[in-house]
């Protein structure tokens, strides 16, 4: 059903009917693979990219001038590009890993390419907001750089580590929208067949009901992780 | 010698660009097993004086032993082994909020390799010392300045410290809660023997619990002995106007029936 000869409110009463969700329990499989895989890359290596950039900083724990500059240009140049652009950019990368330009591990890899960049900035502000008192009494006691760093920056900052990684889910779950583009399937790949190309307005309805609640649980399990961490630990 | 023994001590930074000279030929011993107070206005250099002793800052030039050793010759594993027998308590605390009362206190066993069994039984000694038995489990949001404070004392004696290094430890709390964190420093000291070198710009608390005592100006000493002496005949003017707010102080006190 479309817009173009159906009311709003046909079409939302279509968007209900039981045949299009029928459809949707592949893509949705679909979406939710892609996110989690994509999501697991970007926690681990943007975590350790973030963690790097903030060690090596002039006035982190362990300051290495040239990589800390030459890291940071790069996750700048990466954050300036447009997610289509990041799209193009990476089908020779997945050829090169994969043998082929298109599929779910494709997509995966353009999500990772354009999502660690932001992760690893967040990661960095959240490791930077640690009271320098806390590292100046660990350093005290005697403590190693690896020391402070897993016992004591990291947990420190677990709280906000968590509100950031919600954000990083958010925005992989937004670009999975151009997994269809792979041929990898999902949600986004419907909503673009269907509602784009064939006006079937009623099935982009579905899929957009879909993207609000897979965000808003994201947020949600998020805010409630890193809240229950703080009233644990007595700070609100 | 002496037991802490620094000589023509210099520091310097370079804050923006210019030359800030923070510590000019400080020299200071330090007698085994005493209180010894170290007083100064703000940005005399007392905290960068501090963090020289246990090596957070590298002095430019000079010398500093501790029990004959000297600090700025050692290589980085004994500098840590070094840090973990100069323990410091800070001004704001500085636990870790990621952990409970009983994991701050132990802490520093923890990354010194203790197995968990000794762990243990320390971690509840010192805890019984400072009277936080049964705050264990509880976070260090939740507890008062004062408890807090306990807590930043049990993590640095967990260790079986030589020296204590006190930089303001009580200046954030409130006068009762000085009193007894003092109290609580000098029976450690006099149980343990412990050397605590207390920097504070609180008078009275240096009146209460050091014997001997300096007094910073502009990044050297300019004033050093005796407690009593240098309030009863201050040379210094700086010391002067020390011992003439210290006497305001106790007539102000004295009147309302307070203080220490
Ligand atoms: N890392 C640093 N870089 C630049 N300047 C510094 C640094 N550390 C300290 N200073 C400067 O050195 C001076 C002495 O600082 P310090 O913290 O030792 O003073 P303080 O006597 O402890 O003062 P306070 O009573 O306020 O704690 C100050 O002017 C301070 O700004
Ligand atoms: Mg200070």
């Amino acid at each position: 059903m479309s817009l173009l000869d159906s009311s709003l409110w046909e079409v939302i009463v279509a968007s209900f009917d039981p045949e299009i969700w029928k459809g949707l329990v592949v893509p949705i499989r679909e979406t939710l693979y892609i996110t989690a895989i994509s999501s697991v890359i970007v926690l681990i290596i943007g975590l350790i990219l973030g963690t790097l950039l903030t060690l090596t900083n002039p006035d982190g724990l362990f300051p290495i001038r040239v990589l800390y500059t030459t890291s940071g240009w790069f996750i700048n140049v990466l954050r300036s590009l447009p997610q289509m652009v990041m799209i193009i950019l990476m089908v020779p990368v997945a050829r090169l890993i994969f043998g082929k330009s298109y599929g779910t591990n494709a997509c995966i890899i353009a999500i990772a390419a354009s999502c660690i960049p932001m992760y690893a900035r967040i990661v960095e502000s959240s490791l930077l907001e640690i009271d320098k008192g806390k590292i100046e009494a660990a350093k005290s006691i005697g403590s190693t750089v690896r020391q402070i760093v897993f016992k004591v920056i990291i947990p420190e900052t677990l709280p906000s580590l968590i509100r950031g990684f919600t954000v990083a889910v958010i925005a992989v779950i937004s670009m999975t929208a151009l997994a269809g583009m792979f041929g990898a399937g999902g949600i986004g790949d419907i909503a673009v067949r269907y509602g784009y190309q064939r006006f079937q307005h009623d099935r982009l309805f579905a899929c957009v009901y879909i993207l609000v609640v897979l965000v808003q649980i994201t947020q949600g399990v998020g805010n409630l992780i890193s809240n229950r961490m703080l009233k644990k630990r007595n700070l609100i | 010698m002496s037991y802490i023994e620094i000589r023509d001590l210099h520091k310097a930074f370079y804050p923006h660009g210019e030359r800030l000279d923070v510590l000019n030929g400080v020299d200071l011993d330090v007698e085994k097993g005493s209180i010894y107070g170290i007083i100064g206005f703000s940005g005399a250099g007392k905290s960068t004086l501090a963090r020289c002793i246990n090596r957070l800052e590298t002095p430019d030039s000079g010398s500093i032993k501790v029990d004959g050793v000297d600090i700025l010759k050692l290589g980085k594993k004994e500098l840590l082994k070094h840090r973990q027998k100069i323990a410091m308590i800070f001004q704001s605390f500085n636990l870790f909020d990621s952990r409970n009362v009983y994991r701050n206190i132990s802490y520093p066993l923890e990354i010194a390799g203790v197995p968990k069994k000794q762990i243990k039984e320390r971690v509840d000694e010192v805890a019984e010392l400072v009277g936080l038995s049964g705050k264990l489990e509880s976070y260090p949001g939740g507890l008062s300045g004062g408890q807090k404070q306990r807590v930043g004392i049990a993590r640095a004696l967990v260790n079986k410290p030589d020296v204590i290094l006190s930089d303001e430890a009580t200046s954030a709390l409130d006068p009762q809660t000085t009193l007894q964190i003092l109290d609580l420093l000098k029976e450690i000291n006099k149980k343990s023997g412990v050397t605590i070198l207390m920097i504070t710009h609180e008078l009275d608390a240096i009146r209460y619990s050091c014997s001997h005592m300096a007094v910073l100006e502009e990044g050297r000493f300019i004033e050093k002995g005796n407690v009593k002496g240098i309030f009863n005949n201050p040379k210094s003017r700086t010391g002067e106007l020390f011992a003439k707010v210290l006497k305001e102080f106790q007539d102000n006190n004295f009147e309302e029936g307070g203080g220490i």
